[in-house]
């Protein structure tokens, strides 16, 4: 189909892990379990789950950060799963990151306008000095980040004003993909709010497709034009936002959905009888 | 009857000079025998800063400007070092945040229960072991035998929860103070922890000042909420009026800024700049006005 940007098939990752015992021998261990994604161009498909559920990782499987154990990774036609990093590098520039924690993924030491224009020196696309401070100064404008900004270093900006600025690198090469992973968990209710509606404004401008990862379902719900819920590696459930939430299938979906505590008061939320089922004891960072 | 936490106009600044900061700006609440009272806000509200000043947790540079904390009906703030000490975690508990870095990670899960129960309740070692069992019983941990027995990286995030929540109702504390308890747990975890909380206090008998930044938590655990942001309560009362007919153009701000899983995405509306803004330099006015934070 050619309105289809991404699709996996069967997608699968798997680590070593170290055998019980200093002799035993290491097995693999599979983190993300034949999985099948179709992501359609300019939408936005959200990816849910628990923690050890497998969505970091198949969010690093879809920008290629990760080489997959077994399946495939088309991106506009071509299998990106097999491909060397040399191979890759002409990709690349169409394919994004932006990540969780934007203290931690913006260089400390680099002044905004260096750090936003990274990406476009690395691809020879800067003309001069100049350039770089005018290209700077329209991507902060974007992300509605004022222009003098380019001359700030990241720990002066405010936990919501780095994301934007994390979003802006993102954008810098006008990519055709984006995966966002997590960008508004740690963030207040109202920055979150401001960020979420940024993205949404910006797919709208510029057309780009996303995934979307989250643990919180209700970001999911805002944002995203499908969603696919992932458990242990797998995907149990995918479809459209408005059909999922209305309409769960799956019992994990349905337990998910029930456990989020809605802002309403709800006599007997709180009472375990109520339980679609126990879920057995979740891993415990993510 | 007579509040378990009684706080009136507490001011707590940190640091001194040029460099002082206001975090609490004249906080007033109370919360009564068996209460589960929501305190909500956003970074910066000094919801946790309240939590510490309850526990006489302040930072080093933090410092007490004005006002009162009194609990069950005594001066907190003028309560001799050794009495403070008796009644923190015999009657006032807390059960913290951060269920990853709050358990001693070179320590048994058995050992920490324990201690707390040998200071606090005079038992034996012996004794204090048997009740640590029956507590992580009773916060629906299977095999708690077995868990004594390990260390903390040894157990799931969730079930170190309940390790800390069973160590905080284990002197039948009469107020716990939950720090965002269940903020780094998953939802469907998050909801078998907010049960378990429930269902121990029902039994227990604790009022619980809950600080969370989640409505959803609030509304579904809290019988009453006050809503605080830049060291001021802006809004308090019961849970059911406030999250319906919200009074103060914050917490409507805050409700509207809320994504719902419920709601398709165009109700979102995020908080205007501009309030904020106001709520700041309210609160600097008033900096200006008072004499606390100039000294």
């Amino acid at each position: 189909m050619s309105d289809i940007l991404l699709s996996t098939g069967s997608l699968t990752f798997a680590y070593p892990e170290r055998a019980s015992g200093l002799f035993g021998r290491p097995v693999l261990r599979e983190v993300v379990k034949r999985v099948d994604l179709a992501v359609p161009k300019g939408s936005v498909l959200g990816l849910v789950g628990e923690s050890g559920s497998g969505k970091t990782t198949l969010g690093r499987l879809l920008v290629r950060l990760l080489r997959p154990t077994s399946g495939g990774i088309q991106f506009d036609g071509v299998e990106i799963g097999g491909l060397s990093e040399a191979e890759l590098r002409p990709l690349r520039s169409r394919i994004q990151m932006i990540f969780q924690d934007p203290q931690s993924s913006l260089n400390p030491r680099l002044r905004l306008g260096v750090t936003l224009t990274r990406p476009l020196q690395i691809f020879g696309r800067l003309k001069g000095r100049r350039d770089q401070r005018d290209r700077a100064a329209s991507l902060l404008d974007l992300v509605g980040l004022p222009t003098h900004f380019v001359d700030r270093y990241p720990h002066e900006l405010s936990g919501g004003q780095r994301q934007r600025a994390g979003i802006a690198r993102a954008l810098a090469l006008e990519p055709d993909f984006i995966v966002a992973d997590e960008i508004v968990s740690g963030l207040d209710v109202s920055t979150q709010a401001h960020i979420l509606l940024l993205i949404k404004e910006l797919r709208q401008r510029l057309g780009v497709t996303m995934v979307f990862i989250s643990h919180d379902l209700s970001v999911i719900r805002v944002l995203c034009d499908d969603v696919a819920i992932l458990q242990h590696g797998e995907v149990v459930e995918a479809g459209p936002v408005a059909r999922i939430f209305e309409h769960p299938q799956h019992a994990y979906t349905q337990n998910l959905l029930s456990s989020i505590p809605l802002p309403d008061v709800e006599p007997g939320w709180l009472d375990p009888a109520r339980d679609v089922s126990i879920p057995r004891n979740q891993g415990s960072a993510a | 009857m007579t509040a378990v936490l009684s706080i009136q106009d507490l001011h707590v600044t940190i640091g001194r000079g040029a460099r002082a900061a206001n975090v609490l700006r004249g906080v007033s609440l109370e919360v009564q025998p068996g209460e589960v009272r929501g305190l909500v806000g956003e970074s910066g509200a000094g919801k946790s800063m309240l939590g510490r000043a309850v526990l006489g947790l302040l930072p080093a540079d933090a410092w007490i400007g004005k006002g009162g904390i009194a609990f069950a009906g005594r001066d907190f703030l003028t309560l001799p070092e050794r009495e403070r000490r008796d009644l923190l975690g015999r009657q006032i508990a807390l059960i913290p945040q951060d269920p990853m870095t709050s358990l001693n990670p070179v320590k048994r899960v058995g050992d920490q229960i324990a201690r707390v129960l040998q200071r606090h309740l005079a038992l034996s070692r012996r004794q204090a072991l048997q009740r640590a069992t029956e507590l992580l019983a009773e916060v629906a941990i299977r095999d708690p035998q077995r868990v004594l027995g390990l260390y903390p990286y040894e157990i799931s995030g969730g079930m170190r929860q309940r390790v800390l929540i069973a160590m905080a109702f284990g002197c039948d504390p009469s107020l716990i103070i939950a720090d965002e308890p269940t903020t780094a747990l998953d939802v469907t975890v998050q909801r078998q922890v907010l049960q378990l909380i429930e269902r121990l206090r029902e039994r227990r008998g604790a009022a619980i000042l809950f600080v969370t930044h989640d409505l959803g938590v609030v509304a579904k655990i809290c019988r009453t909420m006050t809503v605080m942001h830049a060291g001021r309560v802006l809004e308090d009362g019961e849970t059911a009026d406030v999250l319906t007919r919200p009074r103060h153009a914050y917490t409507r701000a805050l409700l509207a800024a809320t994504p719902r899983a419920d709601r398709p995405a165009d109700a979102l509306r995020p908080v205007p700049p501009a309030l904020i803004e106001s709520l700041w330099s309210e609160a600097h006015r008033l900096d200006r006005l008072s004499i606390v934070g100039r000294t």
